[in-house]
Protein backbone atom coordinates (compact mmCIF):
# COMPACT_ATOMS: atom_id res chain seq x y z
CA UNK A 1 0.00 0.00 0.00
CA UNK A 2 1.45 3.32 -0.90
CA UNK A 3 0.11 7.11 -0.82
CA UNK A 4 0.51 10.10 -3.07
CA UNK A 5 -0.64 13.20 -1.31
CA UNK A 6 -0.79 16.44 -3.87
CA UNK A 7 1.22 19.22 -2.52
CA UNK A 8 -0.53 22.69 -2.02
CA UNK A 9 1.98 25.64 -2.42
CA UNK A 10 2.59 28.80 -3.92
CA UNK A 11 5.72 26.97 -5.06
CA UNK A 12 7.73 28.82 -2.03
CA UNK A 13 5.90 27.33 0.86
CA UNK A 14 3.57 24.86 1.55
CA UNK A 15 0.28 25.42 2.19
CA UNK A 16 -1.08 24.11 5.87
CA UNK A 17 -3.77 21.86 4.84
CA UNK A 18 -1.27 19.49 2.77
CA UNK A 19 -0.02 18.51 6.78
CA UNK A 20 -3.81 17.73 7.37
CA UNK A 21 -3.91 15.86 4.16
CA UNK A 22 -0.51 13.82 5.28
CA UNK A 23 -1.97 12.72 8.12
CA UNK A 24 -5.11 11.56 6.79
CA UNK A 25 -2.63 9.25 4.75
CA UNK A 26 -0.73 8.17 7.79
CA UNK A 27 -3.94 7.28 9.68
CA UNK A 28 -4.17 4.76 6.20
CA UNK A 29 -1.18 3.37 6.47
CA UNK A 30 1.80 2.57 3.96
CA UNK A 31 4.35 4.74 2.63
CA UNK A 32 3.29 8.14 1.54
CA UNK A 33 5.20 9.84 -1.46
CA UNK A 34 4.49 14.12 -1.80
CA UNK A 35 4.11 15.61 -5.21
CA UNK A 36 5.01 19.06 -5.71
CA UNK A 37 4.27 20.37 -8.94
CA UNK A 38 5.17 23.81 -10.17
CA UNK A 39 7.38 26.62 -11.47
CA UNK A 40 10.38 27.31 -9.55
CA UNK A 41 9.47 25.14 -6.72
CA UNK A 42 12.13 23.79 -5.31
CA UNK A 43 11.87 25.90 -2.27
CA UNK A 44 8.41 23.92 -1.86
CA UNK A 45 9.69 20.66 -2.62
CA UNK A 46 12.39 21.39 0.17
CA UNK A 47 10.00 21.90 2.87
CA UNK A 48 7.90 18.84 1.64
CA UNK A 49 11.23 17.38 2.40
CA UNK A 50 10.62 18.05 6.03
CA UNK A 51 7.14 16.74 6.44
CA UNK A 52 6.54 14.31 9.04
CA UNK A 53 5.72 10.92 7.50
CA UNK A 54 7.03 11.70 4.02
CA UNK A 55 8.87 8.84 2.25
CA UNK A 56 9.43 10.71 -0.98
CA UNK A 57 9.03 14.10 -2.57
CA UNK A 58 8.03 13.99 -6.68
CA UNK A 59 9.24 17.41 -8.17
CA UNK A 60 7.39 18.45 -11.50
CA UNK A 61 9.17 21.38 -12.18
CA UNK A 62 7.95 22.90 -15.12
CA UNK A 63 6.23 26.49 -16.70
CA UNK A 64 3.04 23.63 -17.53
CA UNK A 65 2.33 23.93 -14.12
CA UNK A 66 2.85 27.18 -12.96
CA UNK A 67 -0.92 27.87 -12.00
CA UNK A 68 -1.48 24.11 -11.20
CA UNK A 69 -4.26 24.19 -14.13
CA UNK A 70 -6.95 21.56 -13.80
CA UNK A 71 -6.22 20.06 -17.26
CA UNK A 72 -2.64 19.33 -17.02
CA UNK A 73 -2.77 18.94 -12.90
CA UNK A 74 -5.50 16.18 -14.39
CA UNK A 75 -2.82 14.53 -16.33
CA UNK A 76 0.36 14.46 -14.28
CA UNK A 77 -2.02 13.20 -11.15
CA UNK A 78 -3.18 10.27 -13.31
CA UNK A 79 -0.06 9.38 -15.28
CA UNK A 80 2.38 9.71 -11.48
CA UNK A 81 -0.58 7.99 -9.73
CA UNK A 82 -1.18 4.78 -11.41
CA UNK A 83 1.54 3.14 -8.88
CA UNK A 84 0.04 3.81 -6.09
CA UNK A 85 -3.46 2.64 -3.38
CA UNK A 86 -4.26 5.92 -2.84
CA UNK A 87 -4.42 9.22 -4.19
CA UNK A 88 -4.90 12.21 -1.84
CA UNK A 89 -5.37 16.06 -2.29
CA UNK A 90 -6.32 18.69 0.24
CA UNK A 91 -9.96 19.70 -0.29
CA UNK A 92 -9.08 23.34 -1.31
CA UNK A 93 -10.17 24.87 -4.45
CA UNK A 94 -7.42 23.56 -5.90
CA UNK A 95 -7.61 19.77 -4.95
CA UNK A 96 -11.18 19.79 -5.86
CA UNK A 97 -10.55 21.30 -9.37
CA UNK A 98 -8.35 19.07 -10.43
CA UNK A 99 -8.41 15.30 -8.44
CA UNK A 100 -11.38 14.33 -10.00
CA UNK A 101 -10.26 14.66 -13.56
CA UNK A 102 -7.50 12.56 -12.37
CA UNK A 103 -9.78 9.51 -10.92
CA UNK A 104 -11.93 10.29 -14.06
CA UNK A 105 -8.50 9.41 -16.04
CA UNK A 106 -7.79 6.54 -14.13
CA UNK A 107 -11.40 5.60 -14.65
CA UNK A 108 -11.84 5.05 -10.87
CA UNK A 109 -14.38 7.14 -8.69
CA UNK A 110 -13.93 9.47 -5.95
CA UNK A 111 -14.42 10.34 -2.40
CA UNK A 112 -15.19 14.27 -1.55
CA UNK A 113 -14.29 15.68 1.59
CA UNK A 114 -13.44 13.11 3.69
CA UNK A 115 -13.59 14.00 7.71
CA UNK A 116 -11.52 10.15 8.64
CA UNK A 117 -10.37 6.81 7.80
CA UNK A 118 -12.74 4.00 9.15
CA UNK A 119 -9.99 1.31 7.32
CA UNK A 120 -7.71 1.27 4.14
CA UNK A 121 -10.71 1.62 1.58
CA UNK A 122 -13.70 2.62 4.09
CA UNK A 123 -14.15 6.79 4.97
CA UNK A 124 -16.80 8.59 6.55
CA UNK A 125 -17.97 12.14 4.49
CA UNK A 126 -20.38 14.67 5.34
CA UNK A 127 -23.50 14.59 2.74
CA UNK A 128 -27.03 16.89 2.90
CA UNK A 129 -24.36 20.18 4.30
CA UNK A 130 -23.38 18.07 7.11
CA UNK A 131 -26.53 16.86 8.14
CA UNK A 132 -25.86 13.05 7.58
CA UNK A 133 -22.48 11.67 7.73
CA UNK A 134 -21.94 8.59 5.31
CA UNK A 135 -19.29 5.93 5.77
CA UNK A 136 -18.40 4.91 2.53
CA UNK A 137 -16.50 1.92 1.45
CA UNK A 138 -14.63 1.67 -2.09
CA UNK A 139 -13.89 -0.78 -4.19
CA UNK A 140 -11.92 1.27 -6.84
CA UNK A 141 -7.98 -0.09 -7.75
CA UNK A 142 -6.98 3.81 -6.61
CA UNK A 143 -8.43 5.09 -3.88
CA UNK A 144 -8.74 8.98 -4.97
CA UNK A 145 -9.75 10.96 -1.89
CA UNK A 146 -10.08 14.99 -1.50
CA UNK A 147 -9.25 15.24 2.85
CA UNK A 148 -10.98 17.90 4.39
CA UNK A 149 -8.60 19.69 6.49
CA UNK A 150 -10.51 20.21 9.59
CA UNK A 151 -11.18 16.10 10.62
CA UNK A 152 -7.45 15.47 11.08
CA UNK A 153 -4.73 16.91 12.97
CA UNK A 154 -1.89 18.40 11.06
CA UNK A 155 1.62 16.16 11.28
CA UNK A 156 4.45 17.94 12.20
CA UNK A 157 6.06 20.58 9.29
CA UNK A 158 9.81 19.82 10.18
CA UNK A 159 11.58 16.54 11.29
CA UNK A 160 11.72 14.77 7.97
CA UNK A 161 13.90 14.13 5.67
CA UNK A 162 12.90 12.63 2.22
CA UNK A 163 14.49 12.06 -0.56
CA UNK A 164 13.64 14.85 -3.58
CA UNK A 165 13.42 13.28 -7.29
CA UNK A 166 12.04 15.73 -10.27
CA UNK A 167 9.58 13.56 -12.44
CA UNK A 168 9.92 13.81 -16.35
CA UNK A 169 6.12 16.02 -17.13
CA UNK A 170 3.41 15.71 -19.42
CA UNK A 171 2.54 17.55 -22.16
CA UNK A 172 0.38 20.43 -22.33
CA UNK A 173 -2.47 20.18 -24.61
CA UNK A 174 -2.52 24.04 -24.82
CA UNK A 175 -6.55 24.10 -23.99
CA UNK A 176 -6.11 25.88 -20.85
CA UNK A 177 -4.16 29.69 -20.01
CA UNK A 178 -3.86 31.81 -16.74
CA UNK A 179 -5.60 34.92 -17.66
CA UNK A 180 -5.55 37.06 -14.14
CA UNK A 181 -5.92 37.36 -10.76
CA UNK A 182 -7.27 39.38 -8.25
CA UNK A 183 -6.22 37.82 -4.58
CA UNK A 184 -7.25 38.81 -1.46
CA UNK A 185 -4.74 40.99 1.07
CA UNK A 186 -5.03 40.96 3.97
CA UNK A 187 -2.35 40.52 7.70
CA UNK A 188 -4.89 38.69 9.37
CA UNK A 189 -4.74 35.09 9.78
CA UNK A 190 -6.05 32.40 6.98
CA UNK A 191 -9.78 31.71 7.59
CA UNK A 192 -8.51 27.71 7.88
CA UNK A 193 -6.30 28.15 10.00
CA UNK A 194 -6.93 30.63 12.35
CA UNK A 195 -7.74 29.50 16.12
CA UNK A 196 -10.91 32.50 16.47
CA UNK A 197 -12.78 33.60 13.68
CA UNK A 198 -14.96 36.25 13.82
CA UNK A 199 -17.92 36.64 10.86
CA UNK A 200 -20.51 38.52 10.06
CA UNK A 201 -23.34 38.08 8.25
CA UNK A 202 -26.44 40.19 6.49
CA UNK A 203 -27.27 42.04 9.63
CA UNK A 204 -23.84 43.81 8.95
CA UNK A 205 -25.81 45.90 6.72
CA UNK A 206 -22.92 47.40 4.22
CA UNK A 207 -18.99 46.74 3.68
CA UNK A 208 -17.78 49.40 5.71
CA UNK A 209 -19.67 48.24 8.96
CA UNK A 210 -17.34 45.27 8.68
CA UNK A 211 -14.77 47.49 10.02
CA UNK A 212 -15.62 46.98 13.43
CA UNK A 213 -15.29 43.34 13.47
CA UNK A 214 -11.78 43.59 11.47
CA UNK A 215 -10.15 45.64 14.07
CA UNK A 216 -11.81 43.57 16.95
CA UNK A 217 -10.30 40.65 15.01
CA UNK A 218 -7.00 42.35 15.02
CA UNK A 219 -7.11 42.52 18.57
CA UNK A 220 -7.65 39.10 19.05
CA UNK A 221 -5.71 37.96 16.13
CA UNK A 222 -8.10 36.49 14.64
CA UNK A 223 -9.58 35.73 11.22
CA UNK A 224 -13.06 36.98 9.40
CA UNK A 225 -15.27 35.57 7.82
CA UNK A 226 -18.92 35.73 6.42
CA UNK A 227 -22.15 34.47 5.24
CA UNK A 228 -23.32 33.78 2.08
CA UNK A 229 -25.93 36.74 1.99
CA UNK A 230 -22.55 38.96 3.27
CA UNK A 231 -21.03 38.07 0.50
CA UNK A 232 -24.05 38.68 -2.02
CA UNK A 233 -24.86 41.21 -1.06
CA UNK A 234 -20.87 42.67 -1.50
CA UNK A 235 -20.03 43.66 1.71
CA UNK A 236 -16.90 41.52 1.52
CA UNK A 237 -15.08 38.91 -0.55
CA UNK A 238 -16.07 35.62 -1.88
CA UNK A 239 -13.21 34.07 -0.24
CA UNK A 240 -14.48 35.22 3.36
CA UNK A 241 -17.63 32.81 2.56
CA UNK A 242 -17.76 30.38 5.05
CA UNK A 243 -20.66 27.18 5.15
CA UNK A 244 -21.44 24.08 2.76
CA UNK A 245 -20.26 25.88 -0.50
CA UNK A 246 -17.73 27.93 1.03
CA UNK A 247 -14.61 27.53 3.52
CA UNK A 248 -14.84 24.59 6.50
CA UNK A 249 -13.70 26.27 9.62
CA UNK A 250 -12.91 24.47 12.92
CA UNK A 251 -11.34 27.25 15.05
CA UNK A 252 -11.27 26.91 19.03
CA UNK A 253 -13.49 30.14 18.79
CA UNK A 254 -15.98 31.16 16.18
CA UNK A 255 -17.96 34.48 16.88
CA UNK A 256 -21.29 35.07 14.59
CA UNK A 257 -22.40 38.31 14.34
CA UNK A 258 -25.81 39.34 12.52
CA UNK A 259 -26.16 35.87 11.17
CA UNK A 260 -29.36 33.78 11.22
CA UNK A 261 -27.66 30.39 11.00
CA UNK A 262 -28.98 28.26 7.97
CA UNK A 263 -28.03 24.88 7.43
CA UNK A 264 -25.68 25.48 4.83
CA UNK A 265 -24.05 27.97 7.14
CA UNK A 266 -23.75 26.11 9.99
CA UNK A 267 -22.34 22.68 7.79
CA UNK A 268 -19.28 25.34 7.68
CA UNK A 269 -18.56 26.36 11.11
CA UNK A 270 -20.61 23.64 13.78
CA UNK A 271 -17.43 22.04 14.00
CA UNK A 272 -15.62 24.87 15.77
CA UNK A 273 -15.17 24.08 19.47
CA UNK A 274 -16.62 27.16 21.10
CA UNK A 275 -19.33 29.20 18.92
CA UNK A 276 -20.91 32.69 20.23
CA UNK A 277 -23.55 33.92 18.60
CA UNK A 278 -24.76 37.27 18.41
CA UNK A 279 -27.76 38.51 16.96
CA UNK A 280 -31.13 40.49 18.10
CA UNK A 281 -33.75 37.72 17.08
CA UNK A 282 -33.88 35.67 20.22
CA UNK A 283 -35.35 33.07 17.85
CA UNK A 284 -32.52 32.78 15.52
CA UNK A 285 -31.36 29.44 14.64
CA UNK A 286 -28.00 30.38 15.05
CA UNK A 287 -28.77 29.83 18.91
CA UNK A 288 -29.03 25.79 18.80
CA UNK A 289 -25.46 25.46 17.99
CA UNK A 290 -23.97 28.39 20.18
CA UNK A 291 -22.55 27.80 23.41
CA UNK A 292 -22.80 31.28 24.42
CA UNK A 293 -25.33 33.33 22.72
CA UNK A 294 -26.11 36.61 23.16
CA UNK A 295 -29.52 38.40 22.39
CA UNK A 296 -28.36 42.52 21.51
CA UNK A 297 -28.49 44.74 18.96
CA UNK A 298 -24.81 43.94 16.88
CA UNK A 299 -23.94 47.82 16.77
CA UNK A 300 -24.20 47.85 20.50
CA UNK A 301 -22.74 44.80 21.23
CA UNK A 302 -19.65 44.76 19.32
CA UNK A 303 -18.60 48.20 20.24
CA UNK A 304 -18.78 47.02 23.95
CA UNK A 305 -16.87 44.08 23.29
CA UNK A 306 -13.98 45.59 21.78
CA UNK A 307 -13.73 48.57 24.54
CA UNK A 308 -13.80 45.12 27.40
CA UNK A 309 -10.98 43.07 25.44
CA UNK B 1 -23.51 27.94 -30.55
CA UNK B 2 -24.82 24.97 -28.87
CA UNK B 3 -24.73 24.91 -24.88
CA UNK B 4 -25.87 21.96 -23.01
CA UNK B 5 -27.05 22.33 -19.21
CA UNK B 6 -26.84 19.14 -16.66
CA UNK B 7 -29.55 19.65 -14.22
CA UNK B 8 -30.21 17.09 -11.16
CA UNK B 9 -32.98 16.65 -8.79
CA UNK B 10 -32.46 16.75 -5.15
CA UNK B 11 -34.03 17.44 -2.02
CA UNK B 12 -35.27 21.22 -1.84
CA UNK B 13 -32.51 22.91 0.23
CA UNK B 14 -34.78 24.24 2.70
CA UNK B 15 -35.61 20.99 4.44
CA UNK B 16 -33.42 19.54 6.74
CA UNK B 17 -33.01 15.80 5.93
CA UNK B 18 -32.93 12.99 8.88
CA UNK B 19 -31.60 10.10 9.23
CA UNK B 20 -33.53 6.91 8.81
CA UNK B 21 -33.61 5.03 11.78
CA UNK B 22 -31.81 1.99 11.02
CA UNK B 23 -28.57 4.07 9.59
CA UNK B 24 -29.32 2.78 6.35
CA UNK B 25 -29.59 6.12 4.40
CA UNK B 26 -31.38 9.81 4.93
CA UNK B 27 -35.00 9.45 4.72
CA UNK B 28 -36.16 11.06 1.57
CA UNK B 29 -40.04 9.57 1.56
CA UNK B 30 -42.28 12.59 1.18
CA UNK B 31 -39.88 15.39 1.25
CA UNK B 32 -39.88 17.91 -0.74
CA UNK B 33 -37.84 17.44 -3.91
CA UNK B 34 -36.39 20.84 -6.74
CA UNK B 35 -34.08 21.42 -9.03
CA UNK B 36 -30.47 21.38 -7.35
CA UNK B 37 -29.55 25.50 -7.03
CA UNK B 38 -26.47 25.43 -8.75
CA UNK B 39 -28.11 23.75 -11.64
CA UNK B 40 -30.64 26.44 -11.65
CA UNK B 41 -27.42 28.85 -11.54
CA UNK B 42 -26.33 26.96 -14.58
CA UNK B 43 -29.56 27.33 -16.51
CA UNK B 44 -30.02 30.77 -16.07
CA UNK B 45 -26.43 31.53 -17.34
CA UNK B 46 -26.88 29.31 -20.43
CA UNK B 47 -30.69 31.87 -21.25
CA UNK B 48 -28.58 34.78 -20.82
CA UNK B 49 -25.91 33.74 -23.23
CA UNK B 50 -29.14 33.15 -25.28
CA UNK B 51 -30.64 36.70 -24.75
CA UNK B 52 -26.97 38.14 -25.95
CA UNK B 53 -26.86 36.03 -29.13
CA UNK B 54 -23.92 33.80 -27.84
CA UNK B 55 -26.18 30.67 -27.50
CA UNK B 56 -28.49 29.59 -29.91
CA UNK B 57 -29.67 26.16 -28.61
CA UNK B 58 -30.35 25.39 -25.19
CA UNK B 59 -30.58 21.57 -24.38
CA UNK B 60 -31.33 20.12 -20.82
CA UNK B 61 -30.12 16.56 -19.91
CA UNK B 62 -30.81 15.16 -16.54
CA UNK B 63 -30.16 11.46 -15.37
CA UNK B 64 -32.39 10.00 -12.91
CA UNK B 65 -36.13 8.68 -12.67
CA UNK B 66 -39.21 9.94 -14.29
CA UNK B 67 -40.28 12.27 -12.38
CA UNK B 68 -36.74 14.08 -12.65
CA UNK B 69 -39.00 15.52 -15.62
CA UNK B 70 -40.16 17.57 -13.30
CA UNK B 71 -37.01 19.47 -13.44
CA UNK B 72 -36.30 19.68 -17.05
CA UNK B 73 -39.68 21.32 -17.43
CA UNK B 74 -38.66 24.11 -15.28
CA UNK B 75 -35.75 24.52 -17.01
CA UNK B 76 -37.53 24.66 -20.21
CA UNK B 77 -39.85 27.03 -18.35
CA UNK B 78 -37.00 29.28 -17.33
CA UNK B 79 -36.04 29.35 -21.70
CA UNK B 80 -34.32 26.41 -22.51
CA UNK B 81 -35.35 24.62 -25.84
CA UNK B 82 -34.73 21.28 -25.45
CA UNK B 83 -34.98 18.50 -22.99
CA UNK B 84 -33.53 15.04 -22.18
CA UNK B 85 -34.65 12.61 -19.53
CA UNK B 86 -31.63 10.16 -19.14
CA UNK B 87 -34.24 7.48 -17.12
CA UNK B 88 -32.67 5.48 -14.49
CA UNK B 89 -34.36 4.29 -11.46
CA UNK B 90 -30.56 3.92 -9.99
CA UNK B 91 -28.69 5.97 -7.34
CA UNK B 92 -25.41 6.73 -9.86
CA UNK B 93 -22.25 7.48 -8.63
CA UNK B 94 -20.41 10.80 -10.18
CA UNK B 95 -18.22 9.21 -12.76
CA UNK B 96 -21.42 6.88 -14.28
CA UNK B 97 -23.00 10.74 -14.66
CA UNK B 98 -20.00 11.79 -15.98
CA UNK B 99 -19.89 8.80 -18.97
CA UNK B 100 -23.47 9.17 -19.68
CA UNK B 101 -23.24 13.17 -20.15
CA UNK B 102 -20.30 12.25 -21.95
CA UNK B 103 -22.32 9.95 -24.49
CA UNK B 104 -24.94 12.95 -24.67
CA UNK B 105 -21.93 15.30 -25.25
CA UNK B 106 -21.12 12.88 -28.41
CA UNK B 107 -24.86 13.02 -29.82
CA UNK B 108 -24.94 16.57 -29.31
CA UNK B 109 -22.12 18.42 -29.75
CA UNK B 110 -22.21 21.32 -28.03
CA UNK B 111 -19.84 24.11 -27.75
CA UNK B 112 -20.44 25.09 -24.21
CA UNK B 113 -21.65 22.75 -21.25
CA UNK B 114 -22.47 24.08 -17.66
CA UNK B 115 -23.30 22.12 -14.73
CA UNK B 116 -23.26 22.81 -10.83
CA UNK B 117 -20.92 23.43 -9.02
CA UNK B 118 -22.08 20.55 -6.66
CA UNK B 119 -25.05 18.60 -5.83
CA UNK B 120 -26.40 19.75 -2.30
CA UNK B 121 -27.44 15.95 -1.73
CA UNK B 122 -23.56 14.28 -1.64
CA UNK B 123 -21.76 17.20 -2.32
CA UNK B 124 -19.55 15.48 -4.73
CA UNK B 125 -18.26 18.31 -6.83
CA UNK B 126 -16.82 16.00 -9.26
CA UNK B 127 -18.95 15.82 -12.34
CA UNK B 128 -18.51 18.89 -14.22
CA UNK B 129 -14.24 18.02 -14.09
CA UNK B 130 -15.14 14.54 -14.42
CA UNK B 131 -16.66 14.81 -17.69
CA UNK B 132 -13.68 17.45 -18.77
CA UNK B 133 -11.25 14.79 -18.41
CA UNK B 134 -13.82 12.42 -20.37
CA UNK B 135 -14.26 14.48 -23.25
CA UNK B 136 -11.11 16.22 -23.32
CA UNK B 137 -12.69 19.05 -22.78
CA UNK B 138 -10.72 22.14 -20.91
CA UNK B 139 -12.66 23.52 -17.79
CA UNK B 140 -13.81 26.47 -15.87
CA UNK B 141 -15.10 25.56 -12.23
CA UNK B 142 -16.39 27.18 -9.23
CA UNK B 143 -17.13 29.96 -11.97
CA UNK B 144 -18.50 34.00 -10.85
CA UNK B 145 -18.28 35.24 -14.68
CA UNK B 146 -18.40 33.81 -17.95
CA UNK B 147 -17.50 35.34 -21.64
CA UNK B 148 -17.38 34.00 -24.90
CA UNK B 149 -15.30 35.45 -27.23
CA UNK B 150 -15.01 33.85 -30.87
CA UNK B 151 -13.71 30.50 -30.17
CA UNK B 152 -12.59 30.95 -26.49
CA UNK B 153 -14.27 31.06 -23.03
CA UNK B 154 -13.28 33.53 -20.12
CA UNK B 155 -14.35 32.14 -17.08
CA UNK B 156 -13.88 33.74 -13.37
CA UNK B 157 -13.79 31.46 -10.51
CA UNK B 158 -14.30 31.65 -7.11
CA UNK B 159 -11.04 30.12 -5.69
CA UNK B 160 -9.85 29.95 -2.07
CA UNK B 161 -7.78 32.79 -2.54
CA UNK B 162 -9.76 35.54 -4.28
CA UNK B 163 -10.71 35.23 -7.68
CA UNK B 164 -8.78 33.67 -10.62
CA UNK B 165 -9.34 33.81 -14.47
CA UNK B 166 -9.46 31.11 -17.38
CA UNK B 167 -9.18 31.17 -20.61
CA UNK B 168 -10.16 28.07 -22.45
CA UNK B 169 -10.57 26.84 -25.89
CA UNK B 170 -14.41 25.91 -27.07
CA UNK B 171 -15.84 23.51 -26.41
CA UNK B 172 -15.51 24.06 -22.87
CA UNK B 173 -17.00 22.91 -19.87
CA UNK B 174 -18.01 25.58 -16.73
CA UNK B 175 -19.74 24.60 -13.21
CA UNK B 176 -21.34 27.52 -11.67
CA UNK B 177 -20.85 29.05 -8.32
CA UNK B 178 -23.17 30.91 -6.35
CA UNK B 179 -21.74 34.47 -7.50
CA UNK B 180 -22.26 33.78 -11.24
CA UNK B 181 -25.87 34.94 -11.66
CA UNK B 182 -29.38 35.43 -9.66
CA UNK B 183 -31.79 32.73 -11.38
CA UNK B 184 -35.33 34.21 -12.74
CA UNK B 185 -38.78 33.32 -11.42
CA UNK B 186 -40.91 31.21 -14.59
CA UNK B 187 -43.37 32.79 -15.69
CA UNK B 188 -47.18 31.32 -16.06
CA UNK B 189 -47.09 32.03 -19.29
CA UNK B 190 -43.40 30.17 -20.11
CA UNK B 191 -44.39 27.35 -17.68
CA UNK B 192 -47.66 26.55 -20.09
CA UNK B 193 -45.49 27.25 -23.14
CA UNK B 194 -42.90 24.61 -21.50
CA UNK B 195 -45.50 22.07 -21.94
CA UNK B 196 -45.12 21.91 -25.14
CA UNK B 197 -41.17 21.84 -25.90
CA UNK B 198 -40.27 18.67 -27.09
CA UNK B 199 -38.51 16.21 -23.89
CA UNK B 200 -37.16 12.94 -25.35
CA UNK B 201 -36.40 10.16 -22.76
CA UNK B 202 -33.82 7.85 -22.77
CA UNK B 203 -32.14 4.39 -21.22
CA UNK B 204 -28.46 4.58 -20.27
CA UNK B 205 -28.74 1.28 -22.61
CA UNK B 206 -29.86 3.53 -25.60
CA UNK B 207 -27.00 5.29 -25.36
CA UNK B 208 -24.16 2.32 -24.71
CA UNK B 209 -23.23 3.26 -21.57
CA UNK B 210 -22.19 0.66 -18.91
CA UNK B 211 -22.88 1.53 -15.27
CA UNK B 212 -20.57 0.45 -12.92
CA UNK B 213 -20.91 1.27 -9.30
CA UNK B 214 -17.78 1.45 -6.99
CA UNK B 215 -18.93 2.72 -3.72
CA UNK B 216 -20.97 1.06 -0.92
CA UNK B 217 -22.74 3.01 1.43
CA UNK B 218 -21.90 1.34 4.59
CA UNK B 219 -23.87 3.31 6.99
CA UNK B 220 -25.39 6.94 7.68
CA UNK B 221 -25.55 8.54 10.64
CA UNK B 222 -26.52 11.78 12.27
CA UNK B 223 -23.75 14.25 12.79
CA UNK B 224 -22.56 14.71 16.62
CA UNK B 225 -24.73 16.90 18.50
CA UNK B 226 -24.07 20.24 20.18
CA UNK B 227 -24.79 20.34 24.02
CA UNK B 228 -27.31 23.05 24.12
CA UNK B 229 -25.62 26.29 25.23
CA UNK B 230 -26.68 29.14 27.32
CA UNK B 231 -27.76 32.86 26.74
CA UNK B 232 -25.59 35.93 28.06
CA UNK B 233 -27.78 38.55 29.74
CA UNK B 234 -24.68 41.09 28.91
CA UNK B 235 -21.09 41.65 27.04
CA UNK B 236 -19.69 41.35 29.98
CA UNK B 237 -21.35 38.10 30.71
CA UNK B 238 -20.07 37.33 27.73
CA UNK B 239 -16.22 37.91 28.21
CA UNK B 240 -16.53 36.39 31.60
CA UNK B 241 -17.87 32.83 30.34
CA UNK B 242 -15.27 33.52 27.68
CA UNK B 243 -11.88 33.79 29.47
CA UNK B 244 -13.14 31.71 32.71
CA UNK B 245 -15.12 28.88 31.58
CA UNK B 246 -14.49 28.67 27.75
CA UNK B 247 -10.82 29.46 27.89
CA UNK B 248 -10.98 30.51 24.85
CA UNK B 249 -9.77 34.32 25.32
C1 LIG C 1 -26.97 26.06 -2.70
C2 LIG C 1 -26.80 26.98 -1.53
C3 LIG C 1 -25.56 27.08 -0.94
C4 LIG C 1 -25.37 27.93 0.14
N1 LIG C 1 -24.12 27.99 0.70
C5 LIG C 1 -23.94 28.81 1.77
C6 LIG C 1 -22.67 28.90 2.42
O1 LIG C 1 -21.69 28.24 2.03
N2 LIG C 1 -22.54 29.75 3.47
C7 LIG C 1 -23.58 30.51 3.94
O2 LIG C 1 -23.41 31.28 4.91
N3 LIG C 1 -24.79 30.44 3.35
C8 LIG C 1 -24.98 29.62 2.26
N4 LIG C 1 -26.22 29.61 1.66
C9 LIG C 1 -27.23 30.62 2.06
C10 LIG C 1 -28.03 30.29 3.31
O3 LIG C 1 -29.13 29.49 2.96
C11 LIG C 1 -28.54 31.61 3.96
O4 LIG C 1 -29.32 32.31 3.02
C12 LIG C 1 -27.43 32.53 4.44
O5 LIG C 1 -26.51 31.81 5.23
C13 LIG C 1 -28.03 33.67 5.26
O6 LIG C 1 -27.04 34.60 5.64
P1 LIG C 1 -27.24 35.51 6.94
O7 LIG C 1 -27.43 34.65 8.12
O8 LIG C 1 -26.13 36.49 6.95
O9 LIG C 1 -28.55 36.34 6.56
P2 LIG C 1 -30.01 36.28 7.19
O10 LIG C 1 -30.55 34.91 7.17
O11 LIG C 1 -30.77 37.36 6.53
O12 LIG C 1 -29.77 36.65 8.71
C14 LIG C 1 -29.36 37.90 9.17
C15 LIG C 1 -29.42 37.84 10.67
O13 LIG C 1 -28.92 39.05 11.21
C16 LIG C 1 -29.70 39.40 12.34
N5 LIG C 1 -29.58 40.84 12.53
C17 LIG C 1 -30.00 41.83 11.70
N6 LIG C 1 -29.69 43.03 12.19
C18 LIG C 1 -29.04 42.82 13.36
C19 LIG C 1 -28.49 43.68 14.35
N7 LIG C 1 -28.52 45.02 14.22
N8 LIG C 1 -27.94 43.12 15.44
C20 LIG C 1 -27.91 41.78 15.61
N9 LIG C 1 -28.42 40.92 14.69
C21 LIG C 1 -28.98 41.44 13.59
C22 LIG C 1 -31.10 38.95 12.00
O14 LIG C 1 -31.84 38.73 13.20
C23 LIG C 1 -30.83 37.66 11.24
O15 LIG C 1 -30.85 36.53 12.09
C24 LIG C 1 -26.43 28.73 0.61
C25 LIG C 1 -27.70 28.62 0.01
C26 LIG C 1 -27.88 27.76 -1.04
C27 LIG C 1 -29.23 27.66 -1.67
N1 LIG D 1 -28.06 12.84 -12.10
C1 LIG D 1 -27.65 13.97 -12.70
N2 LIG D 1 -28.30 14.46 -13.76
C2 LIG D 1 -27.90 15.60 -14.38
N3 LIG D 1 -26.85 16.32 -13.97
C3 LIG D 1 -26.16 15.88 -12.91
C4 LIG D 1 -26.50 14.69 -12.21
N4 LIG D 1 -25.62 14.51 -11.20
C5 LIG D 1 -24.76 15.56 -11.25
N5 LIG D 1 -25.08 16.37 -12.28
C6 LIG D 1 -24.43 17.65 -12.66
O1 LIG D 1 -23.16 17.75 -12.03
C7 LIG D 1 -23.14 18.84 -11.12
C8 LIG D 1 -22.22 18.53 -9.94
O2 LIG D 1 -22.70 17.40 -9.26
P1 LIG D 1 -21.84 16.55 -8.22
O3 LIG D 1 -20.57 16.20 -8.87
O4 LIG D 1 -22.74 15.38 -7.92
O5 LIG D 1 -21.67 17.43 -7.01
C9 LIG D 1 -24.60 19.10 -10.80
O6 LIG D 1 -24.82 20.43 -10.37
C10 LIG D 1 -25.24 18.82 -12.16
O7 LIG D 1 -25.06 19.92 -13.04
Amino acid sequence: MSTLVIAEHDNASINAATLNTVAAAKAIGGDIDLLVAGLDCGAAAEAAAKIDGVNKVLVADDAAYQYQLAEVMGDLVAELGKGYSHILAPATTTGKDFLPRAAALLDVNMLSEIISVVSADTFTRPIYAGNAIATVQSSDAIKVVTVRATGFDAVAAEGGSAAVESVSTVADKGVSAFVGEELAKSDRPELTAASIVISGGRGMQNGENFEMLYKLADKLGAAVGASRAAVDAGFVPNDMQVGQTGKIVAPDLYVAVGISGAIQHLAGMKDSKVIVAINKDEEAPIFQVADYGLVADLFEAIPELDSKL
Amino acid sequence: MKVLVAVKRVIDYNVKVRVKADNTDVDLANVKMAMNPFCEIAVEEAVRLKEKGVATEIVVVSIGPKVAQEQIRTSLALGADRGILVETEEKLESLAVAKILKAIVEKEQPQLVILGKQSIDNDNNQTGQMLGALTGMPQGTFASEVVVEGDKVNVTREIDSGLRTVGLTLPAIVTSDLRLNEPRYASLPNIMKAKRKPLEVVSTGDLGVEIKSTQTLVKVTPPAERSAGIKVASVDELVEKLKNEAKVL
